[in-house]
């Protein structure tokens, strides 16, 4: 009972310094919450109009929310990265920041499934597809696999970070037995997660451009570039503005990891491309669309090239140990690896999947302001949800908010 | 169909149903953005579970609805797959001359969207010099005259897959194969994810992007749950031979309609039927037969 009591006091108390803030917290959140509203808006045009708002057509039938879908999936797969060294090699520089990914891969699933809502017709049917109430098509449907293993991961990590803060307000260790394979198995989770949703795309025949054997391998590679990468940021961030200690050698840990990491995806690119334009069948036209333009249209040329040249820059500055450890190459190099992945797991895997279409047509795809205005409104939640967390987190895992400690010590539970 | 049941939403409503509650409901009109949908629509579970009281109470309201919306009676069958029977369909591309009339006598029939208008059958104009490759297909061909010197016509539809992958790939099961051969959607469950358009190789899923338009005048009243009868927004439809029509012992319309008599159609099992004549007699190809779909639907050279 009194744990239970505690328990309610947490969230409460949390809700408390999620209510107060500086000037600039507030200012964040009204911003946040704007875009939200912007998003909204769209979206109800959306729900009253249908999906003719977009500029998706039977030919190319997924477009940008699929494509953030699946960017976003490797960002919540990517929390991963911290926790392999963290606990298989019991690194302890970057143990105490695992925290911060596990709350990366939150935001990041709740944009994914985000995403997945605004892109489906009849949203008002959602629990059809939820399983024992609905009627899921598992095994044999990959998004039936999707559903499920996203949401399941998404528990693992909401309850790992909520056990783990819990433990911190009350000023207890947290059990060492539970939590230890709990993480453990987050990283295979965090595997199948990009996984399926690579097989989603892959078990297509009908579309030669996603049905390639390294699709999957390619998912994960890049996944464990793009995200860290926004985690090295976020780590800086915090530095600076709590009292946080993170330690150089962690950024630069992280950073080295990276580096292999983007080494290999640029190779699995390569072999990808080395196939399909070498043996040059029929399938090519995917490729040739995305690099080179068809037949006159070129939309995603530009696009195919800044990723593919961001992620080389990248690279190098990656794998250089100097550039590495300069905090300007460094970051600049973030940023880079970030918009890479963004393109080529977003817009430059969907779209070129589907153009041209199975009948050879070519319908030129760009988002309508509905998507993007409904995207930039996902991405808020995403970043307000984000953000929550680590106002909440950040003062707990310091000792500086506990149940004894803190603005509530006095009303404190003597217990 | 008698329509008593529609009174008594309460009657027959399982347990199942009255867990998710009212309160589901509300959020589920908001979601739709019309506030239009019933509590019993919302409810409505998967057409396979349905017991037959349920499907009667189904079609009742659907018929009603209709009525309401068109200002005129549609009837909606349920008609089951006919015994001993699975249809197959072969298309002479020496006779086609590439008119589209199956394209506008199918959506005739079929009560699409005219507005945007949803067609189940794409001609692709195809160079003699290139064969079957699709990558020289242009379905957008407006000429003069039809044929055009040096090209041929490929009209391509739903090859009702024996190995639908469509089918496979739905989350929810709104869509499968029927015993007759003929692959089906649930529009009451189809969530629109779309991904059965990804999955198939033919482009013969369609989507309704906006609210569907069907003028009154236009509404074709012979309708089928699995068929025509006509369709909600946001969701997928695809042909389905005309299976208000087949499954009576009726032609397809676009069979019917063809002026060449390019389309053939028939029973599989049928040993009389001229689609087993075009089998045994023609040299028959399947489209992308590399993709392992095991189409019913098949090409061929007459002449």
């Amino acid at each position: 009972m009194t744990s239970l009591r505690t328990f309610g006091q947490f969230i409460t108390d949390t809700f408390r310094i999620l209510a107060t803030g500086s000037r600039y917290y507030y200012a964040w959140i009204g911003f946040l919450l704007l875009l939200i509203a912007i998003g909204g808006g769209a979206y109800l045009r959306q729900l009253n109009d249908g999906l003719i708002v977009t500029q998706m057509r039977d030919q190319v039938s997924w477009g940008f929310y699929i494509g953030n879908f699946t960017f976003l999936v490797g960002v919540a797969a990517a929390a991963i990265m911290l926790v392999i060294p963290a606990y298989i090699y019991d690194w302890e520089p970057i143990k105490e920041i695992t925290i911060l990914g596990e709350m990366l891969a939150i935001a990041a699933l709740v944009m994914c499934l985000g995403f997945v809502m605004v892109d489906i017709g009849r949203p008002d049917r959602f629990w059809h597809i939820m399983p024992l109430v609905g009627r899921l098509n598992w095994p044999q449907s990959m998004l039936a696999w999707d559903v499920i293993v996203l949401n399941l991961y998404l528990l693992l990590n909401w309850f790992v970070v909520t056990y783990l803060l819990f433990c911190a307000y009350t000023e207890r260790h947290y059990v060492k037995k539970l939590v230890l394979p709990l993480v453990l198995l987050s990283i295979p989770m965090a595997v199948s997660i990009h996984t399926v949703t690579a097989y989603l795309y892959n078990g297509l025949a009908a579309r030669p451009f996603w049905n390639s054997a390294i699709l999957a391998p390619r998912f994960l590679a890049s996944a464990f570039c793009s995200g860290p990468a926004i985690l090295l940021i976020l780590l800086q961030v915090l530095r600076r503005t709590t009292k946080l200690s993170i330690k150089d050698e962690a950024i630069f840990k992280i950073a080295e990891l990276m580096a292999y990491t983007m080494g290999f995806n640029l190779f699995l690119t390569a072999a990808e491309a080395f196939k399909e334009l070498y043996s040059g069948t029929e399938h090519m036209v995917y490729f040739q669309y995305l690099l080179f333009g068809l037949k006159g249209h070129t939309t995603l040329v530009p696009f195919a090239w800044a990723s593919i040249l961001c992620g080389l820059a990248a690279f190098i500055l990656f794998l250089v140990p100097k550039t590495r450890t300069n905090w300007v190459t460094l970051n600049l190099g973030c940023v880079l690896i970030y918009a890479s992945v963004y393109i080529e797991k977003g817009m430059g895997l969907i779209i070129p999947g589907l153009t041209p279409d199975v009948l050879g047509d070519i319908y030129v795809y760009k988002p309508s302001y509905t998507e993007i205005a409904v995207a930039a409104g996902i991405f808020a939640i995403g970043f307000l949800v984000f953000t929550l967390m680590l106002k909440a987190a950040v003062p707990m895992m310091l000792g500086e908010f506990t149940l004894t400690r803190g603005r509530r010590a006095a009303e404190a539970d003597p217990t | 169909m008698t329509e008593p049941r529609l009174n008594h939403p309460d009657q027959g409503c399982g347990g199942r149903r009255e867990f998710l509650g009212t309160a589901v409901a509300a959020v589920a009109a908001a979601l739709t953005g019309c506030g239009k949908i019933s509590h019993e629509e919302f409810l409505q579970h998967n057409f396979k579970e349905l017991s037959k009281d349920e499907v009667l109470s189904v079609i009742a309201r659907l018929e009603k609805e209709y009525k309401e919306k068109f200002g005129k009676e549609v009837k909606v069958a349920t008609t089951p797959p006919l015994p001993g029977v699975i249809f197959g369909y072969a298309l002479d591309l020496s006779r086609c001359v590439g008119c589209r009339r199956c394209v506008h006598a199918c959506v005739k029939e079929n009560n699409q969207s005219r507005e945007p208008e949803v067609q189940w059958i794409r001609v692709l104009e195809l160079e003699k010099e290139e064969g079957v490759n699709l990558q020289h297909a242009d379905q957008y061909y407006n000429p003069e005259e039809v044929p055009r010197e040096g090209h041929f016509y490929m009209p391509v539809q739903c090859q009702q897959c024996k190995k639908p992958p469509c089918v496979k790939v739905c989350p929810v099961g709104a869509t499968w194969r029927e015993k007759d051969g003929i692959t089906v959607v649930d529009y009451n469950w189809c969530i629109g994810c779309r991904y059965c358009m990804a999955a198939c190789p033919y482009g013969a899923r369609h989507f309704n992007w906006g609210e569907p338009h069907l003028p009154s005048a236009d509404v074709n009243p012979d309708t089928h749950y699995f068929g025509n009868r006509p369709r909600p927004k946001g969701v997928v439809e695809k042909c389905t031979f005309c299976i208000q029509r087949t499954r009576k012992g009726l032609y397809p319309a676009c069979v019917e309609v063809c002026p060449t008599g390019s389309r053939k159609f028939g029973n599989l099992l049928d040993k009389d039927s001229e689609i087993r004549y075009v089998l045994e007699n023609k040299r028959v190809f399947k489209l992308k037969e590399d993709l392992n779909t095991q189409p019913n639907f098949f090409y061929f050279y007459g002449v």
